[in-house]
């Protein structure tokens, strides 16, 4: 597990022994950015080695969800944070949340958001673009230009609100399909969640919390899938959060439409009982439902109705939890945990084995953001985006030590498997022994330069 | 019991102990001397963030029956609606020295952040929070309804339930918290209670609650209430299509003078009205009815003031830190604490 | 043990009669015993004064006084609701009031219930009988009618037991016992 420094110089690392996807034990030699060899006793010869005994290699993982906060909300998160959060939570690529102030629905808002990113290098941050202006969902962003831009932007969304009117949603849907892009909807009808706060049923009947009915994500559901279908058009469903959507999307995907889902790490796990405590680190949209819930979603990943985990990372400032829960700020903090919580609720449980692992949280996600360089097999010649976990670790959730600035996480206390102890990425080691080492750097150009082929032109 | 936040936790024999202790406070309001030396010196903040004359004037009352100091803190058009925190208000009262605070307001659980959190160390007294619970008022019509049931049973109030009374509450179910904190006190008293609203004033899920449920006043009145309380009903409920009009919404689930009457045809004689008020008269309750003398609307508003003093007393008195030292030769049921110091 | 039954009606008796002495008679007499275990005295002791002049209703000339609300140590108390406080028929107003205790210790029940009383009339006289006095008080007070004087320690605790209130593995039971504390 220790690293050793061997030759400081080469900038070549042999990690020994790791178990590629949980598989049998084998090296794994790192230089130039790439996956140099993938085999058994491997030279070192000059490379710093890293003893893996005991941990598994993995793809680094790509997040479809996260907000950095960046511009506009500097006091809940910023690029560089949430970007050291990503790194010592697995990730290699996030995707960061168009509803940042302003708005992520220009090209030049895009632009800065990737080159925060690539200064930061602790991971690949790639824009979301909004589906529309302002978020305001009259009117549609200029989707080609962010598609065009420096960004390469091909995931779309106006997340945190619901493109609910129909017409606008399938013109979104049609004009996409020019550059090869998705529309990641946040399913929420809004009339029918008009000062929501919970899930509603037995848990917000008893404590007069408005409620926030399942039907008002499967309806948009339903709806977004048939339209997905009438246009021919890829679909993304961001946090699924109920069985009944669990239903509708396998029904749609049994037909042939073209719809990914995603689930967050929270909703495979926590309940609506937990809103009892009326402890807004459980506030959270779409909110927390039942267990009969959770048990459908857990299965639905494990069967591949629902593609990947997304996070939702949803920082916020300690001010705006630490109030009344009508009063606070939906949302949780998540890239930290992701990979304990899915450990924990799908590994441990029998569900899934760490192939699967890398496929929802890795392979998945980058082929929805059509990310050309991230989610790809441990193999020679591949680029050396890799994370180092030791399963066998167990660790308390303490929020006052994440790097990211939210200290919303609503497994503050617990005690979850599964550690992080060490990161690649670009070849280049961000986190060692389970700390932040140093962030890669793009050279001067490369800043400016687009980061992932451009498909679909 | 260090704060009272709601009735579903209140266990029967703290529900009990309240209402006996306001029995006491009760005698006490019908001396000539109604004031109490127990509370000189401790403080009580009535922090109010929703308007309600009626719940404030009554807490106020009690704890100046029981010699308490009272701060009123209106947080309504005060530095909180201009953006400072529950949490700041919180610690701003600690700082004075609170030893009780009496929270009014408009977000469910309110209370529950004040308790459960290290912004103040008072004992925490819940007046009403949003669409939650109001367990003082479930308290003090309970204590109205027993001492009707015990009149009604030739036996004494003290250390009494309400097993087998039956109990209907009609109205605006979905928004209400007294019908939440009735229902669940009334479970525990051993009251059997029917709630009785248009379907769109139901929450979803309250076929889980300890309680029937029912459409239609009539035949709930046919089948036999003990208690018929009759809940505020908001007309613009209507405009949100709660309802179709008022007219509709009170010639259904209104107490209207047909209704009285039918108490009378049906041979119910001692069936009392209740009403936590304040009344819209002609809408959930016709005038006849309010004024008739089957309402207890005023002998509830005379027992809030009796039931918040025994609030007050049993949460400000005692070692908070239970359990209550007990004597080892009694084996009377009624026994209490033994006395130190004699 | 410091007193059994018969020590305790024999007492009861004596404090009767100094009770009918000092007053000259049973004119004005209401008796106002402190719950718990002053209550049942007062009762006992009202049955002697009939004994001894059967003019007097002795249901009529006692009352229960509780003192819990007017006490200065409610935050040590552990909480209980306060018990009823009834007046003698006969009222308190102008009247020889006899307050009624079993054990005299620090003083300050008695100290409240001089409170509680000046709360609900205005008596004549206030005179104290007490079954106990064991002493080590912490208020100028005296009882003007003791059953027994009783040094003790205050590590020890005088323990009356009562058949009205008290009862030992079912069995009703009168005594005073000393305890030491744990
Ligand atoms: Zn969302």
């Amino acid at each position: 597990m220790a690293s050793q420094q061997q030759d400081a110089g080469t900038g070549a690392y042999l990690i020994r022994g790791a178990a590629i996807l949980g598989g049998a034990p084998e090296d794994l030699l790192i230089r130039d950015g790439i996956i140099a060899e993938r085999g058994q006793d491997l030279s070192a010869d000059g490379a710093t080695v890293i003893e893996a005994a005991g941990l598994v290699a993995l793809p680094g993982m790509v997040d479809i969800h996260t907000h950095l906060r960046e511009p506009g909300r500097e006091d809940a998160e910023t690029v560089e944070t949430g970007t050291r959060a990503a790194a010592l939570g697995g990730y290699t690529a996030v995707h960061a949340m168009a509803n940042s102030t302003p708005v992520a629905d220009t090209a030049g808002v895009v632009e800065q958001v990737l080159t925060l990113g690539r200064t930061a290098g602790w991971v690949d941050v790639r824009p979301v673009g909004a589906v529309t202006v302002g978020l305001a969902g009259e009117q549609l962003a200029e989707l080609g230009a962010m598609a065009d831009s420096r960004a390469r932007v091909r995931v779309f969304s106006d997340d945190g609100i619901c493109v609910h009117d129909p017409v606008l949603m399938r013109r979104a849907l049609e004009y996409v399909k020019a550059f090869d892009g998705v529309v990641a909807q946040h399913a929420q009808e809004p009339r029918l969640t008009a000062g929501a706060q919970m899930n509603e049923g037995e848990v917000s009947a008893v404590l007069g919390l408005t409620g926030w009915p399942a039907v008002a994500e499967e309806s948009i559901i339903a709806r977004d899938v048939l339209l997905a279908q009438h246009v021919g058009s890829r679909l993304h469903v961001c946090h699924v959060s109920t069985a009944g959507s669990v239903e509708i999307i396998r029904w749609a995907k049994s037909r042939g439409v073209n719809v990914t889902a995603e689930v967050t790490p929270h909703h495979l796990w926590l309940t609506d009982e937990l809103a009892r405590s009326y402890d807004p680190v459980y506030k959270v949209n779409p909110p927390l439902r039942t267990d009969a819930d959770v048990q459908a979603l857990r299965a639905a990943l494990a069967d591949g109705t629902i593609d990947v985990v997304g996070t939702d990372h949803a920082p916020h400032p300690s001010e705006h939890k630490e109030c009344e829960w009508a009063q606070a700020a939906m949302g949780m903090t998540g890239l930290e945990t992701a990979l304990s919580v899915v450990q924990h609720t799908m590994i441990e449980t029998g569900l899934m084995g760490w192939a699967d692992f890398a496929r929802v949280t890795s392979t998945a996600p980058a082929a929805i953001g059509r990310l050309t360089d991230q989610g790809r097999p441990l193999d020679a010649g591949e680029p050396a985006n890799v994370t180092l976990v030791d399963p066998a670790a167990r660790w308390t959730v303490d929020p006052s030590k994440m790097a990211t600035m939210g200290r919303n996480s609503p497994f503050a206390g617990r005690e979850l498997p599964g550690k992080v102890v060490a990161m690649f990425f670009k070849g280049h080691p961000t986190v060692l022994d389970g700390k932040l080492n140093t962030p890669y750097r793009w050279l001067p150009e490369q800043a400016q330069l687009p980061g992932t082929a451009a498909a679909g032109h | 019991m260090k704060h009272l936040l709601s009735t579903e936790d209140l266990s029967l024999s703290n529900a009990v102990r309240i209402l006996d202790t306001a029995e006491e406070m009760a005698a006490v309001g019908e001396r000539e001397v109604k004031k109490l030396p127990t509370l000189r010196g401790r403080t009580v903040v009535n922090l109010f963030f929703e308007d309600s004359t009626r719940t404030r004037i009554s807490f106020e009352a009690a704890a100046k029956r029981l010699s308490a100091d009272v701060i009123n803190f209106s947080a309504k058009g005060s530095s909180v609606s201009k953006g400072e925190s529950l949490k700041d208000t919180a610690q701003t009262l600690s700082a004075m020295g609170a030893d009780a605070v009496v929270i009014r307001h408009w977000a469910s659980g309110a209370p529950h952040r004040l308790a459960a959190t290290d912004w103040i160390d008072a004992a925490v007294i819940n007046a009403g929070d949003g669409t939650h619970e109001h367990p003082t008022q479930a308290l003090l019509d309970a204590f109205t309804m027993r001492r009707h049931w015990s009149k009604l049973a030739g036996t004494p109030s003290a250390g009494a339930d309400l097993t087998g009374m039956r109990v209907a509450i009609a109205g605006d179910v979905l928004h209400s918290r007294v019908a939440r904190s009735n229902v669940w006190l009334l479970r525990t008293l051993g009251a059997e209670v029917t709630l009785v609203a248009p379907p769109t004033l139901l929450p979803i899920g309250v076929e889980k609650w300890p309680c029937s449920v029912s459409y239609d006043l009539d035949a709930t009145l046919a089948r036999g209430v003990d208690a018929m309380m009759m809940l505020r009903v908001q007309g613009e409920r209507m405009n949100a299509s709660f309802f179709p009009t008022t007219r509709e919404y009170s010639r259904r689930w209104g107490f209207d003078d047909n209704r009285l009457r039918a108490l009378d045809t049906l041979g119910f004689k001692d069936t009392i009205i209740m009403h936590p008020g304040p009344m819209n008269r002609g809408l959930e309750i016709s005038s006849a009815a309010a004024d008739s003398p089957r309402s207890t609307v005023l002998a509830q508003v005379r027992n809030g003031v009796s039931i918040r003093m025994a609030a007050l007393y049993l949460l400000l008195s005692g070692d908070t830190r239970e359990p209550a030292v007990r004597t080892n030769s009694t084996s009377s049921p009624s026994a209490h604490a033994t006395k130190e110091s004699h | 043990m410091v007193l059994n039954q018969a020590d305790i009606d024999r007492a009861l008796t004596r404090i009767a009669h100094e009770i009918l002495e000092s007053n000259k008679g049973s004119q004005d007499l209401a008796l106002l015993g402190i719950p718990r275990r002053g209550y049942p005295l007062a009762v006992r002791l009202a049955a002697k004064i009939a004994a001894a002049d059967p003019t007097v209703d002795p249901a009529a000339i006692v009352g229960q006084l509780d003192v819990t609300m007017f006490r200065d140590d409610l935050s040590h108390q552990a909480m209980r609701p306060p018990y009823p406080t009834q007046l003698p028929r006969t009222g308190i107003d102008n009247k020889v009031v006899v307050l009624i205790d079993d054990v005299l210790y620090s003083g300050r029940t008695i100290r409240a219930a001089l409170d509680a009383i000046i709360d609900l009339g205005r008596p004549r006289i206030v005179r104290l009988a007490v079954l106990i006095d064991r002493g080590h008080r912490e208020l100028p007070i005296r009882a003007d009618h003791v059953g027994k004087n009783l040094p003790t320690s205050s590590a020890e605790k005088v323990r009356v037991r009562l058949e009205e209130t008290d009862s030992v593995d079912g069995a009703p039971v009168n005594e005073v016992v000393i305890e030491a504390t744990a």
